[in-house]
């Protein structure tokens, strides 16, 4: 009954999704507001059937109504509870529903903080919004149906995926679908804009805060899978260059040239076409990849036409949306007039130059990414574009945009003086140099670039102090002129500074773990005694355990440094018989500062030793501690009362702007 | 989306086999030098029945068939490019995680720099174009106290 409750739920999400994709656009067309309002209603109607049917299968797993199908497949009934919510998004058809659940949840946002908008815009808004969401209700009621029953019900359900049975599985997809779907608002901004055949500074400042907000998700969200990924698959890699991590990278990347490129537009009316065309582009990347994921065609060609009805529909959508959108841009863009004007040297252009770079690294991985399955489809020959190819490419690009990071923000508008501003980064530099030297001193030649990439981390976090130092005037030495300056500054400089700082954060980590890392490979008996990076672990003996719906085998170690314990790390191996007999490493980790041992273990051997392998990893923390400060920063950005959504001062004045 | 295809391939390749690991203590080599330079090898070649993994990643027994393989090529006096060869002949070249630079894969090296250098070009013509066409007056009126003052209002929330 409850599936079929949300089953019924979805069908009228649709209905509603169909009528708010047609009567905004005509209401707009003819001036009708009766019919433009009506938008606001359906995009709370919509999300409060979405959140039924959600309601609905979460209500079937937790309950572990095994009738219906996607529960049986997923779940268990000895799962622990938390599981159960989870493993609501931990396959195909939930997690569409989740995409759907969020979209809605993000038009219904629209509709309700989106009041300063101008109607014709905000209903238009509202359609391309639905249009999206029509064809995504359709996909999933005709091809992905999360509450199909089965005729005869099982007595027991086949169990979570037994790698899904971990937190990361809550936090992860949920953070990169808000980021993916987040970019939908500035896709339909964009597509409403060209409709209306009109654009203005003021766009850019209502489209700012929900890029924002999708951005600091998706960082989150790929820094959460990326650490997963880590600790769960127990080879102690955070990176892999796998085409499922390439496809949340480019709407990532993209992300950022469209926040940055969305700043020139707002603050100097300049960019238009470029930064609509971003809104579409990044949006575009994130559809591709959701499908592209979704439909297996990454994993090989083969799974695409396994599942025809999928195949076909997801292509159809992506054609449709990305085509659709393309054309309508390179119909109506010729329309929008182009703004202010700028000299080379200039914020503008720095921010144009972080755009170019961004936009290459960007392309860069989606060549590399499809590059194998085009090669194939056309010609047959098979190759692997793997890591090496990316860290040979996107690494060089990259280079270039992090020594620009500095320079951006002290560069004037219109005409900057790069002379003046390198001036101004003697500070940074001279933190660099030095960092530079002293890691050539310490580490020696054995690493050729790691004292540069050090050096380039530097200079960023110092050049993002700079930024700081100089808006709060440090120089003067009078803390109350500092203090008064500090409050007075913008949250969105604050924000700025603290998401370039955390840049340089997350690069040290980078260079800092791919070129220090220690690594053993050995096997131990019990009282037997490793050392790694100064670190000894004793290895104590097993210790075997039941959990919830698994058993589990950990090997004890005591870890000393110096002689002194400073902690205990208990790898271990999970069985769980619900999925025969599959079973789980998880590793171990000590955390000491910012780096972290990591130990996982191997076979046992005949003679009575196990196999293990023990990592020292030297500031790999700051890899995702710099993810999460990045999303502060953006947090920052966005409590700025500029941005602030539904902040009804500036936006009156701006409504009061004539069109161009 | 990482929870998904690759946690279930790699899920996949261990179904039916206790967890292996990657590298194990019994492949490594006596001699230091060789083992670097077998690492080295192996972190480029794929383990064709994973997802985009390399053998020196892989869990798979074919991985470990691989490793093996290199090793024994390394210590019978081949070179790194020989062994490579050797793989590619044996394997084809899809066992290359770093494709290697030839016709068909010639858009793919080419693309990152190719794009670089349009955009590039394609930004200078306009900036340049459109600056040309109308000079800017207004920057070069403000006198330095102009442009303190400036930065001072810019700097306050009250913009």
């Amino acid at each position: 009954m409850i599936a079929e409750l949300g089953h019924y739920a979805l069908v009228l999400a649709l209905a509603l999704a169909l009528i708010q994709s047609s009567s905004p656009v005509i209401g707009a067309r003819k001036g009708d507001v009766a019919l433009m309002k009506l938008a606001d209603s359906t995009a709370l109607a919509q999300f409060a059937f979405v959140a039924l049917a959600f309601g609905a299968l979460t209500i079937c797993y937790v309950t572990s109504d095994f009738s219906v199908a996607n529960v049986y497949e997923n779940s268990h009934s000895q799962m622990p509870l938390v599981y159960k919510f989870t493993s609501v998004w931990g396959n195909h058809e939930g997690s569409m529903l989740l995409w759907v659940l969020i979209l809605a949840i993000f038009g219904a946002l629209v509709a309700l903080f989106g009041t300063n908008l101008p109607a014709t815009l905000k209903a238009n808004v509202l359609a391309v919004q639905s249009w999206i969401a029509s064809a995504f209700y359709l996909f999933i009621l005709f091809t992905s149906n999360p509450f199909r029953r089965l005729a005869e019900v099982p007595v027991e359900g086949r169990d979570l995926n037994p790698i899904l049975q971990d937190f990361g599985l809550a936090v992860h997809p949920p953070m990169l679908y808000l980021g993916y779907v987040g970019f939908s608002i500035a896709f339909s901004f964009a597509v409403a804009a060209l409709i209306d055949g009109r654009i203005d500074a003021a766009w850019a400042r209502w489209v700012r805060p929900w890029t924002l907000l999708a951005w600091m998700c998706l960082t989150l969200g790929i820094a959460m899978g990326s650490y997963w990924a880590y600790y769960e698959l127990g080879w102690g890699g955070w990176w892999f260059w796998d085409p499922v991590e390439n496809a949340s990278l480019m709407p990532w990347l993209a992300g950022i040239a469209l926040l940055h490129s969305a700043v020139v537009m707002e603050k100097r009316n300049a960019l238009k076409v470029w930064t609509i065309l971003l809104a579409i582009l990044t949006f575009s990347l994130s559809l591709i990849g959701t499908f592209l994921v979704r439909s297996g065609v990454l994993t090989s060609v083969h799974t695409f036409s396994s599942d025809p009805a999928r195949g076909v529909f997801i292509l159809l959508i992506l054609v449709l949306f990305i085509g659709g959108s393309l054309a309508l841009f390179a119909w109506r863009a010729p329309l929008l007039k182009q703004g202010g004007l700028f000299a080379p040297i200039s914020r503008e252009s720095a921010l144009l130059f972080n755009n170019l770079f961004l936009a290459t690294a960007c392309a860069t991985v989606f060549v590399g990414t499809l590059y194998p399955l085009v090669l194939e489809a056309l010609t047959g020959d098979k190759i692997s574009v793997g890591a090496p190819f990316f860290n040979l490419t996107f690494g060089p690009l990259f280079v270039p945009l992090l020594m620009a990071v500095p320079f951006g923000p002290l560069l004037a508008w219109k005409r900057g003086d790069l002379y003046g501003v390198a001036q101004r980064l003697l500070a940074a530099g001279a933190v660099a140099a030095v960092g530079l030297a002293a890691t050539f001193a310490f580490a020696g030649t054995r690493a050729v670039f790691a004292p540069f990439g050090i050096g380039l981390a530097l200079f960023v976090m110092a050049g993002a102090i700079t930024d700081i130092a100089e808006r709060v005037d440090l120089r003067s030495m009078s803390l109350e002129n500092i203090g008064r300056r500090a409050a007075g500054l913008p949250r969105s400089a604050w924000g700025t500074a603290v998401a370039h700082f955390a840049l340089g954060m997350t690069l040290l980590g980078i260079v800092c773990e791919t070129n220090w890392s220690s690594e053993r490979i050995v096997a131990l008996k019990p009282t037997q005694t490793v050392s790694i990076s100064g670190y000894d672990l004793t290895f104590d003996g097993m210790v075997s355990r039941d959990g919830a719906n698994y058993r589990e085998t950990a090997a004890r170690f005591t870890v000393r440094q110096a002689g002194a314990v400073i902690g205990v790390m208990e790898p271990s191996k999970r069985i769980f018989p619900s999925r025969d007999g599959m079973s789980t490493t998880e590793a171990a980790l000590l955390t000491r500062g910012a780096s972290q041992l990591y130990l996982s273990l191997g076979d046992n051997n005949a003679d009575g030793s196990i196999a293990m392998r023990l990592y020292y990893k030297p500031l790999v923390l700051m890899i995702w501690l710099g993810a999460m400060v990045m999303a502060i920063g953006g947090a920052l950005s966005l409590s700025d009362r500029r941005l602030r959504i539904g902040a009804p001062k500036p936006a009156a004045r701006i409504l009061a702007q004539p069109a161009e | 989306m990482v929870w998904s295809v690759r946690v279930i391939l790699v899920v996949l390749a261990l179904v039916g086999a206790a967890p292996l690991h990657a590298v194990q203590v019994d492949e490594i080599l006596p001699d230091p030098a060789l083992e670097t330079r077998a690492r080295a090898i192996s972190h480029d070649l794929r383990c064709m029945v994973c997802q985009n993994q390399s053998i020196d990643d892989s869990e798979a027994p074919l991985a470990r068939d691989l490793r093996l393989l290199v090793r024994e090529r390394l210590k019978a006096g081949d070179s790194d490019t020989q062994v490579v060869d050797f793989m590619v002949a044996r394997y084809g070249e899809f066992v290359l995680l770093r494709p290697r630079m030839s016709w068909h894969t010639a858009i793919l090296w080419a693309a990152p720099l190719t794009i670089l250098v349009i955009g590039f070009l394609a930004i200078s013509f306009s900036v340049l174009r459109r600056s040309a066409r109308t000079p800017m007056p207004e920057a070069a009126t403000l006198s330095e106290a102009e442009q303190i003052r400036l930065r001072a209002i810019q700097d306050s929330p009250f913009e």
